[in-house]
């Protein structure tokens, strides 16, 4: 994208950074108490009754603490999107009407949807970044390739902010969103890797998890925080960015034409 | 037009509108020039704001031709809104930020610096009386200080074209007489403003020209005065019979003034001299319960143009 072209987008983003500063105290403390919470009870509590077998059966190798953290790391990314995704979208377009305003003004449609969408990224990026750090406190990473997971949890976070946005501004009430995150976005957190290797899924469902994009995503910040590779797994690694990359730009085409459709018709 | 006539700022040929099936707009032709009040009016679902937000650059026409600013909206639209000033139907201000903020943000969509988005909006927020609430959230506005806002808004770019789609509707009259004011300023300091409005007196008030559209088609075109001298007499005797009496009165009156309209409630006389008209009616021997001469209003045009049943 060239400088000329991207001025506009930063106008765009620069609303949501406005509405931020109303709300970002609140946001800290959920960032921080989230992952304080769910490593102590999972990794420390929970992780205090698993064994760690070696190999797909167990954790790897990994003490629980080590083998959870990471997934819960991507599980975030994808949380906090599945929120900014949804309901702020459909309020831009139908409560409080803000892209119509913007689509007045010399902004395109898609500047619109850019800047917000770099929006969701810099939140993913955010409580992700909160999240690695509460990792280190609990003394769960062991490789300075760790900060690697940062970006990476970007991708998680815009593979499903894309596809995601394209469905939200598509919506005239907010009703299919509880749908979404009980049928797609919490069987994810549980089904994908996060707590246990999909291995120990049965046969018939296991490709179901490696469609998801949280599995692909916790493959790859699992590889970063504990550095450990599952032996000739390394060539996996660019398949699974490719993946989620993939994900984003077919969200953001479709996305695209949704809100042509509704601001530019 | 000679050589050195100034360009229209809206010059639209064959204009049409159409989503799926429906026209919306059907076939417009239209050239608004510089310092102009154009007003659009008509009953919901007539076109005008199809044709307000094709003039506004944000809906592509689906035939025709349309300039605006002497620019191509389907290929320069964003060079186009940079030199609108847009007062949408529906508010589209942000209730959770303040007042101030508001009109910052969108400094910031037309890329103005910081420092003279901040200037030229306080500028405005004095010039709309709102400077005193300048930091309060806009939730707790009312809807006449929301509706000025929202004008502040739509002027931080300083636009050469401002569009007002229907700027006071749901105001109370108080509120509606400061906006009118405010219009009438900017449109002295040699604005051009563009609205409709299914407010009559809003219409005689503001717009130096007018279109009165139905069905997606201008029905008729003039300033107020032409409007009512055209379609309209100069006066209206309206009688008021007792229930049931009106088609019978009606017979008796027949011949008097230029044109006799029977509504369900009351006769309405339309002649050129309503005083004359009325001892005519008493000289017939008709009682009438109440009398009212008046003058002919575009309230009459409209209805004549666009009929009395309703539209929804």
């Amino acid at each position: 994208m060239t400088s000329a072209s991207f001025a506009p987008v930063l106008r765009s983003y620069s609303y949501w950074l406005t509405v931020y500063r109303r709300t970002w105290r609140g946001t800290i403390v959920t960032g921080v108490l989230s992952p304080v919470m769910f490593l102590a009870a999972m990794g420390v509590g929970l992780g205090s009754l698993v064994k760690g077998g070696s190999g797909n059966a167990g954790t790897d190798g990994l003490t629980y603490l080590q083998f959870v953290a990471p997934g819960l790391l991507a599980a975030t990314a994808m949380q906090i999107v599945s929120f900014e995704a949804t309901y702020p979208v459909l309020g831009s377009f139908k409560w409080i009407r803000n892209y119509h305003a913007a689509a007045a003004t010399p902004l395109t449609s898609s500047a619109i949807l850019a800047g917000h969408l770099l929006w969701m990224a810099t939140r993913a990026a955010m409580a992700s970044g909160i999240y690695l750090a509460a990792i280190a406190a609990f003394g769960a990473i062991r490789t300075p390739l760790a900060v690697l997971a940062l970006p990476v949890c970007v991708l998680v976070g815009m593979a499903f902010a894309a596809p995601i946005t394209a469905f939200a501004g598509s919506r005239d009430r907010d009703s299919g969103f509880a749908a979404l995150q009980r049928f797609i976005i919490v069987p994810m957190f549980l089904f994908s890797g996060v707590f246990f290797n999909v291995t120990q899924l049965p046969a018939v469902i296991r490709p179901v998890a490696y469609i998801t994009p949280l599995w692909h995503g916790v493959r790859l910040t699992r590889d970063l925080t504990t550095g450990q590779l599952e032996p000739g797994a390394a060539w996996q690694i660019p398949l699974h960015v490719l993946y989620l990359a993939a994900l984003v730009a077919v969200g953001v085409v479709i996305a695209r034409r949704v809100y042509r459709d509704k601001l530019a018709n | 037009m000679s050589d050195d006539a100034p360009e229209p700022l809206i010059h639209a040929r064959g204009l049409v509108k159409r989503f799926g099936d429906f026209v919306a707009v059907d076939g417009i032709d239209l050239d608004v020039m510089p310092g102009e009040a154009f007003g659009f009016l008509g009953p919901n679902g007539a076109g005008k704001s199809s044709t307000m937000r094709m003039i506004g650059c944000v809906s592509p026409p689906s035939e025709g031709t349309l300039r605006i600013l002497g620019l191509d909206p389907r290929t320069q639209g964003p060079r186009i809104r940079a030199k609108l000033g847009v007062v949408p139907q529906l508010d589209t201000l942000d209730l959770e930020l303040t007042v101030r903020e508001n009109l910052l943000i969108y400094g910031r969509y037309f890329g103005l610096p910081r420092a003279v988005a901040r200037e030229r909006g306080d500028q405005l927020l004095d010039f709309v009386q709102l400077l005193d609430r300048a930091d309060d959230t806009v939730e707790p506005l009312s809807g006449g200080m929301k509706r000025r806002l929202t004008i502040a808004r739509s002027l931080i770019n300083e636009p050469q074209l401002l569009l007002l789609d229907e700027p006071t509707t749901g105001l109370d009259p108080q509120a509606r007489h400061v906006v009118w004011d405010r219009l009438f300023r900017l449109k002295q300091q040699g604005v051009t403003l563009v609205l409709t409005t299914h407010y009559m007196d809003e219409a005689e008030q503001l717009c130096d020209r007018l279109v009165v559209m139905d069905k997606g088609k201008f029905a008729a075109e003039g300033s107020p005065r032409d409007l009512i001298e055209r379609y309209s007499s100069r006066d209206v005797v309206e009688l008021r019979f007792a229930l049931g009496e009106n088609e019978v009165a009606a017979e008796k009156l027949a011949g008097l003034g230029d044109r006799i309209e029977v509504l369900p409630d009351r006769v309405l006389l339309y002649t050129a001299d309503g005083d004359g008209c009325l001892s005519e009616v008493h000289n017939r021997a008709l009682a009438p319960l109440s009398t009212l001469v008046r003058r002919s209003t575009l309230e009459d045009v409209f209805l004549r143009l666009t009929g009395r049943s309703l539209v929804d």
